[in-house]
């Protein structure tokens, strides 16, 4: 570590050593949770804020893009009423302000399956799983957010559980001044276990509040998962939420990202298949307009032979906004008989929108099968000729096929309602767009 | 009565010139046969006619029904009953075939004045036409034109103005790409359309699909302008003797 090396702390690093030496003995959880803050802290102090010239953040410098370090949110006063996806009937777990408010929450799940444990008291028991031990965990966001973690849960679906009604935790920010919050959630679903699992991310808008969010989820042998992730945070939020996942084998693991709020949205995943013989679809669909940022960034670690995953992403960009892409898939040695296909596909509506895709592949094995393909195009005028001819006025036959072409990655997600609300949350977005 | 007027029409594509005082006139109820060899301006009259971009009208009018259409939107023509079956029918990820029919059918009528067809006397117009054209209710569900074989992708044309019922069909070279037996299911579709309330402009460049669409005139397109009007005789003496004739004169 070469401390001096680096260039001067912008104000926000400043504020966030100031901010963890005020807080690092108040903040919850002893003994080891405290030493991982310690050590988490010392990483992110060593590298600073990522920027531009650190491959991963090319496209999102978030040293530029973070000015000043918000002060940790206080818990909500109120009681509020959390908002689903519509038409979806779900158990709602809620994150307000970065802590578990059984208040906010409507979870009386008495499923013998699962078990709920908010995250400081599961630390307390001395449970076997050790936090942060996924992959990705020497990302410096996810470190960021083990120094500060200010609350969340613990979910563990028992070996075989079938949780036919999903399990929605739902952050939302109640406060009316900027503030920060760092939730922490660990989803373990054990083996043979099925469960559909909703995040969702909500705030006001014109509140300059900061999220910096982290999932653990460890998904068992022959297990099948579901996850949809929602962000519809408000218009001046600046939002990280990594996502670590560790998959054993024979799984089914759906993953989905769709965001359409946020000024500064980075949703960072890191999968590592160790098992032979998963499925996996790892896709999302980004819809933004005026100055918004959104990337996705994947790294998706082929560590076993035997498994498929297809990752496909797709954004509409409207205005000024900036849609960013990466996906890099490893395929370690031992990893043969690897199927991995990766596709990317930006809808720009303006002259002004930018879309920036990376795909990388680093094949270790020499039996694989392994692609990618990036696109970004304006409306196809051949196709909108095409519809208008047979009578549609232009702007409904422009949201047919914007419509059409998020459709096709939504189409993805299985369970039916949350895809649904989807689709209609994208009618809801071109509508405002009209 | 003429119902389409072509009159004196000057068409540039990007700095180019190719429709070059061309004037016409279609009658309600007639079907009009334009023959003429490559690059005659065939397929330019057919995408001025449906208001595709790009194409400056630099001299002259087209009118619909006595109303001028060239100041309007291709959506404002297809109300106003024009329709265009494509050469070459454009896939449209995404969009179920059905949803396409209807969104088009309801937003057609809507710009008309006219309420929304209900959703069974629209499935049974659908069903029944499709029933003609050979197309199954698996092509119906899957995204229009996706994934269709060449035939497909012109049934699917004829279907579609079936279903809209236009007042004007311009088919431009529909019969390109089809086998016998297609161009058989094709030309019975159209000729079921065939009514004194609706005009055709059938766009080809060989005489074989008037043995199937049989036309009430003939026009001979050369360098941009009708060079010859005729019965349906004149496409038996073009086949003989070929187009050589017409581009030497017209020039």
């Amino acid at each position: 570590m070469n401390v001096d090396a680096r260039a001067t702390k912008n104000p926000a690093e400043l504020a966030l050593s100031a901010a963890f030496a005020a807080a690092r003995n108040k903040l919850p959880g002893k003994g080891p949770v405290a030493a991982l803050r310690e050590d988490a802290f010392r990483r992110f102090d060593a590298s600073g804020l990522p920027h531009r010239r650190i491959e991963e953040w090319k496209y999102t410098d978030l040293r530029a893009l973070m000015r000043e370090a918000k002060p940790l949110a206080e818990p909500a006063r109120t009681t509020g009423k959390v908002a689903g996806l519509s038409g979806v009937e779900a158990s709602c777990i809620a994150i307000v302000n970065g802590r578990y408010e059984p208040g906010w929450s409507d979870f009386n799940s008495h499923d013998p399956g699962i078990m709920l444990t908010e995250l400081f008291a599961f630390a307390a028991e001395g449970a076997t799983y050790r936090l942060g031990d996924v992959p990705g965990k020497d990302d410096t966001a996810l470190s960021l957010n083990t120094a500060f973690m200010t609350g969340g849960v613990v979910l563990r679906v028992k070996k075989g559980a079938s949780i036919e009604k999903p399990i929605h935790i739902a952050h939302i920010f109640a406060g009316r001044s900027g503030a920060a919050v760092y939730p922490r959630a660990v989803v373990i679903v054990e083996a043979g276990a099925r469960l559909t699992l909703i995040e969702s991310f909500d705030g006001p808008d014109r509140v300059d509040y900061q999220v910096n969010s982290a999932l653990e989820l460890v998904i068992g042998e022959s297990a099948h998962v579901d996850h949809i992730k929602v962000g519809r945070d408000g218009d001046a939020a600046l939002r990280i939420s990594t996502l670590g996942v560790t998959v054993e084998g024979k799984a089914d693991y759906r993953d989905f990202a769709f965001t359409t709020g946020g000024a500064v949205v980075r949703n960072q995943t890191f999968v590592r298949f160790g098992r032979e013989g998963t499925q996996a679809s790892i896709s999302g669909a980004t819809l933004i307009k005026n100055r918004q940022h959104v990337d996705n960034t994947l790294v998706i670690e082929h560590a076993a032979s035997g498994c498929t995953s297809r990752e496909r992403f797709r954004s509409v960009l409207d205005g000024e906004s900036h849609g960013v892409f990466q996906g890099k898939i490893v395929v370690e040695p031992r990893a043969q008989k690897t199927d991995a296909k990766m596709a990317s596909h930006a809808l720009l509506l303006s002259d002004a929108a930018e879309a920036d895709n990376k795909p990388e592949l680093e094949i270790f094995a020499d039996d694989v099968q392994c692609g990618h393909g990036a696109t970004a195009g304006a409306l196809d005028s051949g196709l909108k000729f095409y519809l208008m001819s047979r009578g549609i006025p232009e702007k409904q036959a422009e949201a047919l096929l914007i419509q059409a072409f998020v459709g096709e990655a939504i189409e993805d997600i299985a369970h039916e309602n949350v895809r649904e609300a989807l689709v209609q949350a994208s009618v809801k977005w071109l509508d405002g767009r009209a | 009565m003429a119902f389409l007027e072509v009159n004196n029409l000057h068409v540039e594509v990007e700095d180019k010139k190719i429709l070059n005082g061309l004037t016409l006139s279609v009658d309600k109820g007639q079907v009009a046969a334009i023959m003429g060899p490559n690059g005659s301006g065939k397929s330019t009259l057919a995408y001025v006619l449906a208001g595709k971009d790009n194409y400056k009208v630099t001299e002259g009018d087209v009118l619909l029904d006595g109303e001028s259409i060239l100041g309007m939107a291709p959506d404002e023509r297809a109300a106003k009953g024009m329709f265009l079956a494509f050469q070459y029918p454009v896939e449209v990820p995404g969009v179920a075939t059905m949803t396409f029919l209807r969104t088009a059918l309801n937003a057609q009528r809507k710009t008309r004045g006219q309420d929304e067809l209900s959703t069974p006397d629209f499935m049974k117009l659908v069903r029944d036409t499709a029933g003609h054209l050979g197309i199954s209710p698996d092509m119906l569900r899957r995204a229009v034109n996706v994934g269709f074989s060449g035939g497909e992708k012109k049934r699917n044309e004829i279907l579609q103005m079936a279903v809209l019922q236009p007042r004007l069909a311009v088919l431009d070279e529909t019969d390109s790409g089809l086998d016998i037996d297609a161009l058989k299911i094709v030309a019975d579709g159209v000729n079921r359309l065939r009514s004194p309330d609706r005009s055709m402009v059938v766009i080809t460049h060989y005489q074989r699909l008037l043995n199937y669409i049989v036309p009430d005139v003939v026009h001979v397109l050369a360098k941009g302008r009708v060079a010859k009007s005729g019965g349906k005789e004149l496409a038996l003496e073009l086949e003989a003797k070929g187009y050589a004739q017409f581009q030497g004169e017209a020039a």
